[in-house]
């Protein structure tokens, strides 16, 4: 056979530029946004994520920025000790009135709206902590624990506590915005992780079949019988409990949900003509099952994400409901809740925790509902 | 001519499909009348039209995403496509039936044959119990179902192919109907069992003098059954007439197209100084049955069972036989895809016994093309993609240029435009996905590839044109091809050499001509009446 030569002006052509996505991934789009309260939920739940990553400068007891004596200074980022500014601590507290004056009187600082952080306690508050939310009491009130009372300067919208504070006297305002972004973050640290577990057992018991499939499979039958909630807080009852220790003890349980889709998708697709072809030509296992099947797993996987982040995020506050979850401080929404629960004269605790747990559960469910519409290939849209 | 009124009249019908925002015109204007007793068939190539034709007489579209923007449908006076709903359920079972392609699910697979059919009785005469039961057994002794007594409790599952489509037919003339639509009733089974099925249908129209309204991409089928034949292309009938008029002088193009589509050409010489490629001897593939708490192994289905062949450069060895009778189960294993008993020599060596991993270095060598071309390319990787695959297993010391023009090499082979590697599958015709997939096979130079059926799935003129493809490839590159198919008319077409399988066994084995000008046994007689001259033999030859 002679050498294969094709016109080299051909080969000499550049391939057509195509959009970001593939026709098909370009019609599930088209799907998604068709489902407008899934679309709209999802550029919301988006923003407020993108939000809450940057809580530093949202709510955060120091300054964004500062200039003391024509140096620049970024205290979100840095942490510098008190004596520059001619005091003795190691960490400097700008919200003390000695710090203020000094730095504004050489300088000045640019502070974000809300002027706590998920751990600082409010030493002006007017009432016995907890202190409802400042719209409910008059200016009086509201500033009567400063030196000047209503004609303090620091009694400002900043310093004041919206959404009132906990039995701590810590800002509930920032604590919902630190627990937000860490429901959020935990769920989805989980869910990515469930599912590359999840989906390498399913692919691994789908494509090898036989005994792998049973033994594993009967595996799974046991270890997904096990009363996980109980077994979770023995668990956290001993090991020292932390953002990763936690992360490690639910993935152990989660994994599971997604191995029986990604299973059968896998012993569907093993038998496929272009699989059969694909192993006609040689190719390896590995190859075969990277290529050519997972494709056809993740329209189900991704189906399913959006749950699954919701379900982690209601566990994760469960937990720390029970006082098993993160450790005591953490911004917890969970543990907000269980404060509502002791301080009933406080509505605010539970209500703010209820309304950001049920707005972020329902995004995301109408997120989900709306992926799964636009993977349904049935489904047509005007 | 226009002696009396048309049982069925058609006129200027049109379907729409609406899908996200696009309108597709799927038929368009179409007329035609079918009268008492008149067998009128509707015939073009996937995609013309004609079963969503058919589907709207009886409004069985997926409404609302169909629409008709024009026609009417006048079934003894009365537009169809104004009825009611209630009006409709009246006619359809009852007056106009159908019988579908796929008789592997148009039954439902949980209900017995009694049921499924005692349903429709039920439904528009009102008979139950005893006297339906009567109904039923009629009906199944009319429609050739022997033992029905005994089939009446039976599951779908545990019947035939052409069992089922009897059972199909049964159901459709339950209430003796005027009109019976038959939307390719015989495409899913075998030649043989196909003849058959036609026979019956004849018998059953002489009996009962019912209307047909016959769907269908088969030529040969049309002269022998029909009346009147209409002509569909891209949702237009470009001709109307009587049979024997439209096949003698057919007036327009695209019939006189469709006519001259048969597959043609002569096979490669048979010549045996030509080096062997291929040699199996005894080859057998036993799936064992295991029974009991041990799952001990009882006995055996004897898929292949003790096959010799021997196949030299650039000739064919065609294997033909009806579904089951393990002719694909015997390529698998010649290609080594699964695990058979006796000895296979590949170009000199002995691969009965390589694993997977001492089989790659030969794989660029020993190629199969399947036959779906829909499901043999991976839907979301590129046509470049899919074809340079095996290159990247095979050929490690090659830049992705050189890849490239390989690429652009081998889909200049199969008669495609290299500029199209960019692009992905269902962006092609079925004939283009079965050129992609023999480029697929022949970029790496193989010596021997295992054809599976790889017209089947496709339409008449495009098989025409991939047995030339094929052919001349062949010639160019001397490869050997081990061409499976049920279809003797492309069988004939490219092979030398036959094998007429049958349960796993070689019923005749010999020279391609010898064996078409000649047939020695019953089997392969029965075969070639079936598939040449659609003729039903007696079913002691071919049933079980």
């Amino acid at each position: 056979m002679d050498t294969p030569i094709a016109d080299p002006a051909v080969i000499a052509v550049t391939p057509p530029r195509r959009g970001l996505l593939s026709p098909p991934n370009l019609r599930r789009w088209e799907n998604f946004k068709a489902n407008r309260r899934g679309y709209w939920s999802f550029w919301l739940f988006m923003l407020l994520f993108v939000l809450s990553m940057g809580a530093e400068f949202i709510a955060n007891d120091r300054p964004i920025v500062a200039s003391y004596k024509g140096e620049i200074l970024f205290p979100v980022f840095v942490n510098y000790p008190e004596d520059k500014f001619g005091g003795f601590l190691a960490q400097t507290d700008y919200r003390s009135s000695f710090i203020t004056d000094e730095i504004n009187a050489h300088g000045w600082m640019l502070w974000p709206p809300i002027r706590y952080s998920y751990q600082t306690v409010n030493s002006n508050i007017p009432r016995s902590a907890p202190t409802p939310p400042f719209w409910l009491m008059s200016k009086d009130e509201r500033c009567a624990a400063y030196p000047q009372k209503a004609a303090d300067p620091e009694c400002r919208l900043g310093n004041l506590n919206w959404l009132g504070t906990d039995d701590q006297a810590r800002d509930v305002m920032a604590r919902m915005i630190y627990g937000f972004r860490i429901s959020v973050l935990f769920g989805l640290a989980l869910t990515i992780c469930s599912a590359i577990v999840g989906v390498t057992a399913g692919a691994v018991q789908g494509y090898f079949g036989g005994w792998t499939d049973l033994l594993l499979q009967r595996f799974i039958e046991i270890w997904s019988s096990m009363p996980v909630l109980y077994i979770l807080l023995i668990i956290a009852a001993i090991l020292p409990p932390g953002f990763f220790v936690l992360l490690g003890i639910m993935l152990l349980f989660s994994w599971v949900g997604f191995v029986g889709i990604v299973r059968a998708e896998f012993l569907r697709a093993r038998n496929f003509e272009y699989v059969r072809a694909a192993r006609a030509l040689g190719v390896n296992n590995r190859t075969i099952m990277v290529r050519h099947l997972l494709p056809n797993a993740m329209v189900a996987t991704l189906t399913f994400l959006p749950f699954i982040l919701s379900g982690s995020i209601t566990t994760l506050t469960s937990l720390d409901f029970l006082g098993f979850g993160m450790p005591p401080g953490s911004p917890s929404l969970g543990e907000m809740i269980s404060q509502g629960k002791s301080n009933l004269q406080a509505p605010w605790l539970g209500l703010t925790a209820f309304f950001t747990m049920s707005i972020m559960l329902s995004l995301l469910i109408f997120v989900g509902e709306a992926v799964r519409d636009a993977f349904d290939p049935r489904k047509t849209f005007r | 001519m226009m002696t009396m009124e048309p049982l069925l009249s058609v006129r200027n019908l049109s379907v729409a499909f609406h899908q996200g925002g696009r309108t597709t015109t799927a038929v368009d204007g179409i007329s035609f009348d079918i009268h008492k007793g008149e067998v009128l068939a509707l015939v073009g190539e996937s995609g013309s039209g004609k079963s969503v034709s058919a589907n709207s007489i009886l409004r069985l579209l997926p409404y609302p995403a169909a629409s008709h923007p024009s026609g009417e449908i006048l079934f003894k006076g009365v537009d169809l496509l104004k009825a009611t709903d209630q009006q409709l359920r009246a006619v359809r079972g009852n007056d106009i039936t159908m019988i579908f392609q796929e008789p592997m699910t148009s039954l439902n697979p949980l209900h017995s044959i009694e049921k499924q059919i005692g349903e429709i009785l039920g439904l528009h005469q009102g008979l139950t119990g005893q006297a339906a039961r009567g109904r039923i057994l009629e009906l199944l002794e009319q429609v050739g179902v022997r033992d029905a007594e005994k089939r009446l409790k039976a599951y779908p599952h545990e019947l035939s192919g052409g069992q089922r489509q009897r059972v199909m037919i049964a159901m459709a003339l339950a209430n003796r109907p005027e009109l019976l639509i038959a939307d390719e009733p015989t495409t899913a089974l075998d030649v043989t069992v196909q003849a058959q099925i036609l026979q019956l249908l004849r018998d059953l129209k002489g009996q009962h003098g019912m209307s047909m309204l016959f769907i269908t991409h088969d030529l040969g089928i049309v002269r022998k059954f029909a009346d009147r034949v209409c002509v569909m292309t891209k949702g237009q009938i470009v001709e109307t007439g009587p049979v024997e008029e439209v096949f003698t002088h057919p007036q327009h193009e695209y019939t006189r197209h469709l006519l001259a589509a048969e597959p043609r050409g002569e096979p490669p010489l048979a010549d045996a100084s030509k080096p062997v490629v291929m040699q199996g001897s005894d080859i057998r593939v036993w799936f064992p049955i295991k029974s009991g708490l041990m799952r001990k192994v009882v006995d055996h289905v004897k898929a292949v069972d003790g096959i010799d062949l021997t196949l030299r450069a650039g000739q064919t060895l065609g294997v033909v036989g009806e579904s089951g009778s393990g002719k694909t189960t015997l390529g698998l294993a010649l290609a080594r895809l699964i695990s058979s008993k006796g000895r296979i020599s590949f170009v000199g060596r002995d691969i009965e016994a390589y694993s997977f991993t001492e089989m790659r270095p030969l794989r660029n060598q020993l190629q199969v093309v399947f036959q779906d071309p829909y499901g043999s390319l991976s839907p979301r990787m590129s046509v470049g993609d899919i074809v340079a695959e095996g290159l990247k297993v095979h050929e490690h010391g090659l830049t992705a240029g050189e890849r490239d023009q390989r690429v652009c090499w081998a889909l200049e082979e199969v008669g495609l435009d290299p500029l199209t590697r960019w692009r992905f599958p269902h962006e092609f015709s079925g004939g283009q996905r079965q050129r992609i997939a023999i480029a697929r096979a022949m970029v790496l130079k193989p010596r021997f590839v295992m054809l599976d059926e790889p017209t089947s799935a496709l339409d008449m003129s495009v098989q025409a044109q991939v047995v030339d493809l094929l052919r001349d490839l062949q010639r160019k590159h001397d490869l050997a091809y081990l061409f499976i198919s049920h279809d003797l008319r492309v069988v004939k077409a490219l092979a030398n050499d036959l094998i007429v399988m049958r349960f796993g066994k070689v019923v005749e084995q010999g020279t391609a001509a010898d064996v078409f000008r000649d047939p020695q046994h019953d089997y392969t007689r029965a075969l070639l009446a079936a598939a040449f001259d659609i003729e039903a033999v007696p079913t002691a030859v071919i049933a079980h």
